[in-house]
């Protein structure tokens, strides 16, 4: 905390400057505009001085990297020590398509994976399903079968890379499908290094890859995180991820606060199956977004992770300072790319990959600039690879720790936002909790609400956004997009066809029939997935049995 | 009727789960004294065809994100056009290559939207094209 007596004569010193100094340009000339915000739409102060953090306490609101409350970092040497993984997600047409994607990117000096996977296997349906015509392949790779995950995975040492999977409702069947190629190779499961989202509640709220109600998907989840608590201990067995939150139209607070809303009711859930809080929290990852706005971000990186040490220590009572880290990959903006002067997004995605690393990420996906136009091209993914490698090399931002703090202006910003959580957080479990908040929509409106307000500020102008409402230029189309085949369907089809004709079929029904017995009770379902999956059972089949017990999620849409 | 309102159908085709445009939109469209009836996610053209008729809308608008427009936009249009609803307007949005627009225009979709279009150049677009 600052001294009175040096406050006072601060205080004094900026209101003769403002009578003096400022009031004299103020006089002549006035500011670019009356009042200030951030992208987010918080105030922003002409100047921030020792008066705007008169009650920062070093010792408890900062401390040192790797102690708590960590708002300076998880690691006591951060990027002195090493660099953050540097991890594209990727994932395009059949398994073999992606598998020549990730050797590119690991040769290039890409340090761990990230698995995009179709439509279609996230929603729980295999590539001939009626809904998945014209998806496969699409957005990311078209994996049915572990057939098709051992062609994914042909010649990556999965020992040695560490790999992420985005797979949320169907998360236990693509890591059921992991685990067994895993010991077809012969590595047995604590080698295994890498992340699973699983991070169903954000589906339901905003990224749509829902399949089961919240009860039935609640119960995979933590399956899963108990199983892997018990047999994948270097595994991060949840990606409770703001990514998607922040994309779909919130603001930096509210990307945080709810992504933390979730991670709670993620910690409960375990909890009330009676886990003790230190097995797993551990293990618990999170996924964020970055925009343009560099200090805002690294202040919502500093806020989330200070009040989530906060919740892990005095709600749940933990006491491993593991449990207390919050530890978190970050993509840059989608959403902040724009397909006008499409180049202009290397710039946006180097500024948004400097704010991840001042803010102190583990791991980071950047964009490709031509992601507003179509999947990304190999020329594309190389520059945003080496943005990282600059930033990283280049840029200084890895020689000292949280580069930053003491800034009166982040400091002041990270104080306002982990307010602005609290409200939150507060106000949620005044309702009932998460899932409460999200069957009542209250967090979708709430988002909803800021993606409109920011649409009305482009268009009045009050936002600049270059070569979208400022700086136009005419432009010739694109070309040299990357484009899909769409007779991948019918290959798909094809292949699903040989295998159902040639596996064994009674030991897939038997693992099918185990399977849903086991889900009927109150035994975790991993074991009965992994034999199923085993037993060559796709995507489809598992998350069909589910359908059948489960039933299906309808949302109520709150528009 | 030149008070009636006009009855717009937002429908988001096929699996993508991308729905900040279509429900931005659907308000957008409300405030602009539209009637909107958001279909909500992983619609089929039969589905969405179904709610045209239902609703005896005026628009058909289509979102899409995940690169399957040529394959859904194209089978809307032809569906409405069994079901007799030729006066349909039908438009588009998302992230939609503009190599692929001659195309889907040329299958009756009266126009596609890419991303950081001025919202009232759509609800501009819909009031002068619908049909009276």
């Amino acid at each position: 905390m600052i001294d009175k007596k040096e406050l006072e004569k601060v205080k004094k010193g900026r209101e003769s400057w403002e009578e003096g100094t400022l009031g004299k340009t103020l006089s002549k000339r006035g500011e670019r505009r009356e009042v200030f915000t951030s992208i987010s739409g918080t105030p922003i102060e002409r100047l921030y001085t020792p008066e705007s953090i008169k009650d920062l306490d070093y010792e408890k609101d900062l401390g040192f990297p790797g102690d708590y409350p960590y708002t300076r970092g998880v690691q006591p040497t951060m990027y002195r020590g090493r660099f953050w993984t540097m991890r594209q997600y990727a994932g395009f047409g059949s398994a073999k398509d992606t598998n020549a994607r990730y050797r590119y990117l690991l040769e290039q000096g890409q340090t761990g994976l990230s698995v995009a996977f179709h439509l279609p296997t996230q929603a729980g349906y295999d590539s001939d399903h009626p809904l998945s015509m014209g998806e496969v392949g699409k957005v990311g790779a078209a994996i049915d079968s572990i057939e098709d995950m051992q062609i994914l995975f042909d010649q990556i040492p999965l020992d040695k890379v560490t790999v992420s999977m985005t797979i949320n409702a169907a998360a236990t069947v693509l890591l059921a499908m992991y685990l067994s190629l895993a010991e077809e190779k012969g590595i047995s499961p604590d080698k295994l290094g890498g992340t699973i989202q699983n991070d169903v509640l954000k589906e339901i709220i905003c990224r749509g890859q829902y399949i089961y109600p919240p009860g039935p998907t609640m119960r995979l989840t933590t399956d899963l995180i108990t199983y892997c608590q018990k047999n994948v201990p270097r595994w991060n067995s949840i990606s409770v991820s703001g990514y998607h939150i922040r994309e779909s139209g919130s603001t930096a607070a509210q990307e945080m606060a709810f992504t933390i809303a979730d991670g709670i009711a993620y910690t409960q859930a375990c909890i009330d199956k009676g886990m003790d809080v230190d097995s797993f929290a551990p293990r618990l990852s999170f996924f964020f977004n970055v925009f343009t706005n560099v200090c805002e971000e690294v202040a919502k990186f500093r806020a989330g992770r200070r009040y989530w040490a906060k919740v892990m220590k005095e709600r749940f009572g933990a006491k491993d300072p593991r449990s207390m880290m919050m530890r978190y990959h970050v993509q840059t903006g989608g959403v902040t790319l724009t397909y006008q002067q499409v180049l202009n997004n290397i710039v946006r995605v180097g500024l948004q990959t400097y704010a991840a690393v001042a803010g102190g990420c583990q791991s980071l996906h950047t964009d490709s600039y031509d992601e507003a136009l179509c999947l990304p091209t190999e020329g594309a993914v190389l520059v945003a690879l080496r943005t990282q490698q600059m930033v990283a090399e280049e840029s200084g931002a890895c020689d000292t720790i949280d580069p930053f703090a003491g800034s009166y202006y982040v400091e002041a910003l990270t104080d306002q936002i982990e307010a602005e959580i609290d409200g939150y957080i507060k106000k949620i479990d005044e309702m009932g909790g998460t899932l409460v908040a999200i069957d009542e929509g209250y967090i979708q409106k709430e988002i909803q609400n800021s993606s409109y307000q920011f649409q009305k500020e482009i268009e009045s102008g009050d936002l600049a956004y270059v070569g979208v409402n400022k700086y136009i230029m005419e432009e010739p189309p694109a070309t040299g997009l990357l484009k899909v085949d769409m007779a991948l369907g019918d290959v798909e089809a094809e292949k699903l066809k040989k295998l159902r004709a040639e596996r064994d079929n009674a030991a897939w029904q038997k693992a099918l029939d185990n399977l849903r017995e086991v889900s009927k009770t109150e035994e975790n379902v991993m074991p009965a997935v992994i034999e199923a999956v085993k037993a060559k059972a796709t995507v489809g089949e598992v998350c069909d049995v589910w359908r059948e017990l489960f039933g299906e999620y309808r949302p109520k849409e709150f528009v | 009727m030149a008070d009636k309102k006009i009855k717009i159908i937002v429908a988001k085709p096929g699996l993508d789960g991308h729905d900040r445009g279509a429900k931005l939109l659907s308000r957008i469209f409300a405030e602009a004294g539209m009637e909107v009836v958001y279909t909500g996610l992983r619609q089929t053209p039969e589905m969405i065809v179904e709610a045209a008729l239902q609703e005896d809308a005026d628009v058909v608008g289509l979102s899409s994100l995940s690169g399957v427009h040529s394959h859904f936009f194209p089978k809307v249009v032809e569906l409405l056009k069994e079901k007799k609803l030729d006066d349909v307007l039908v438009v588009g949005g998302g992230i939609i290559p503009l190599e692929d627009i001659p195309e889907l225009k040329k299958a009756g979709i009266a126009e596609i939207f890419g991303p950081g279009t001025p919202t009232p150049t759509i609800v501009d677009f819909i009031t002068g094209n619908v049909r009276s």
